[in-house]
């Protein structure tokens, strides 16, 4: 038990230092991109090293939410439960955060802070999904029922992730591809060597950050619980009217 | 019982029921036509040419009237205390599926057949175009197929009715996308082959949509 602590606690420290390393990384290491035209859109592109970070996060989290609910099906072990849970609550709030930082690169760029444009409104839709995944966790009582619907409805809510992603691929879109080609992009730069570095530097970061995030939020649910058991119990011995003795921890 | 046996025997239970009753029927239709006339008046001030907001209305009425029936069809089942006699019958949990879904389905189609001609006498804009009523009974096969089990989710939860809109929607939207794009498409006299992309995406939204409904709605029904 101590020494999985200990492995939260360094990653927390870790990933503390990785993202101040990160803002250096993006904001000054990396030099401007030369194909754009105006200053401004060169200064804002800067954004893009943290909104494709977020959103590299929130596609593990919704990635890790689809494969933790099937294993919950399969297995029918709560922990898989947890996983899901606690990786649908990042995917959201960093899907989220990717609306809000692509809204304000939009606005210089594209001189707009919103279009519907396929990548925009996929996305959208996407966060939306996951928000009516938690209102259905929220709407059931029963852990055991609870966690089903939810991975059956996150089966059908995952369907919306490959989609977004290959939106800019298969629709007209102004959104930029960062690899490969997209015709109708507006504000797509190229990659010079400066950048590329801060990009990997950036999409790294955030890997650690998911990964010691999925952790904390797994186990501070593995603890809710527990707490949740230790209180059945207790009410149970109530209940029959016996003296309640204080219930021993062992763990965390 | 084979399979299909059990699958028309529900689906023909529902059916029955609601010929007694009408119920079902008779608040998708009224809505459906409400939600229209209500629409009527808005555009009255606003919109000059109709034929663009059109589609749009269509599936907005069917939508929400689909709801309607959607919720009514496993809330009758819970409420009633007929949904334990389905579970302990010695049959697939996945013919429970697809007669509700059948049953769902012909309930949607049979207010639309009623309400398209409706539109074509307030509207003035012939939708009973062969293409057209493709587009519609895809678009409607892939609501019941997903919105059947989301409807035995949500009955299931304290929230109930309110919930299916809230998870039905967003999971909808690339059945919806396509079904209003290829019927603006159509009546704005656009040929059949040119709407191949939105169709293909229909055809492959329903079997995806049905391979996962299929695959997930034992762990549903479970109890």
């Amino acid at each position: 038990m101590s020494r999985r602590i200990g492995l939260l606690e360094g990653l927390t420290v870790l990933i503390a230092v990785l993202t101040v390393a990160n803002l250096y990384m993006g904001l000054v290491y990396a030099r401007d991109p030369v194909n754009l035209q105006t200053e401004v859109t060169r200064k804002a592109q800067h954004i893009f090293y943290y909104h494709m970070g977020m959103n590299v996060m929130a596609g593990l989290g919704l990635t890790t939410n689809f494969v933790a609910g099937i294993l919950y099906l399969i297995t029918r072990r709560r922990f898989w439960d947890v996983v899901a849970r606690s990786a649908a609550e990042i995917g959201v709030i960093f899907g989220v955060a990717v609306l809000a930082t692509g809204s304000l690169w939009a606005r210089p760029t594209w001189n707009t802070w919103w279009t519907w444009d396929p990548r925009l409104t996929t996305a959208t839709i996407t966060v939306l999904l996951y928000v009516a995944y938690h209102m259905l966790r929220n709407a059931v009582e029963d852990p055991n029922r609870r966690a089903r619907f939810a991975a059956v409805y996150g089966t059908f809510a995952y369907i919306s992730v490959p989609i977004t992603f290959m939106s800019i691929r298969w629709w007209r879109s102004i959104h930029p591809t960062v690899f490969g080609n997209n015709p109708d992009a507006q504000g797509g730069f190229a990659l010079g060597p400066t950048i590329r570095t801060a990009f990997f530097f950036s999409m790294g970061t955030f890997v650690v950050v998911f990964i010691t995030f999925l952790l904390l939020r797994v186990r501070l649910g593995l603890t809710e619980e527990r707490l949740a058991e230790v209180r059945e119990a207790v009410m149970v011995r109530l209940s029959r009217g016996a003296e309640v003795e204080p219930v021993r921890e062992g763990g965390v | 019982m084979k399979f299909w046996q059990a699958v028309w025997a529900i689906f023909w239970k529902d059916v029955r029921a609601e010929f007694r009753t009408k119920d079902i029927f008779t608040g998708m239709f009224v809505f459906a036509l409400l939600a229209v006339l209500i629409f009527n008046f808005a555009f009255e001030l606003r919109v000059s040419n109709v034929r663009q907001v059109l589609p749009g209305v269509i599936w907005v009425a069917v939508v929400f009237a689909g709801m309607l029936g959607l919720n009514r069809s496993f809330i009758l089942e819970v409420d009633r205390g007929n949904i334990e006699g389905l579970l302990l019958a010695p049959l697939d949990r996945s013919a429970i599926y697809f007669g509700k879904m059948l049953g769902n389905l012909v309930f949607m189609l049979a207010v639309e057949v009623v309400l398209l001609p409706i539109l074509v006498v307030l509207f003035n804009v012939n939708v009973l175009q062969p293409a057209i009523l493709l587009v519609v009974g895809l678009g409607t096969l892939g609501f019941a197929i997903v919105g059947t089990v989301f409807a035995a989710i949500a009955v299931n939860t304290r929230a109930r009715e309110v919930l299916l809109p809230v998870l039905l929607l967003p999971v909808m939207v690339p059945v919806l996308v396509s079904a209003v794009k290829a019927s603006a498409n159509l009546l704005d006299g656009a040929p059949l082959a040119e709407q191949a992309m939105w169709l293909r995406l229909l055809v492959v939204f329903d079997i995806i949509f049905l391979a996962v409904s299929y695959m997930t709605f034992d762990y549903v029904l479970e109890e």
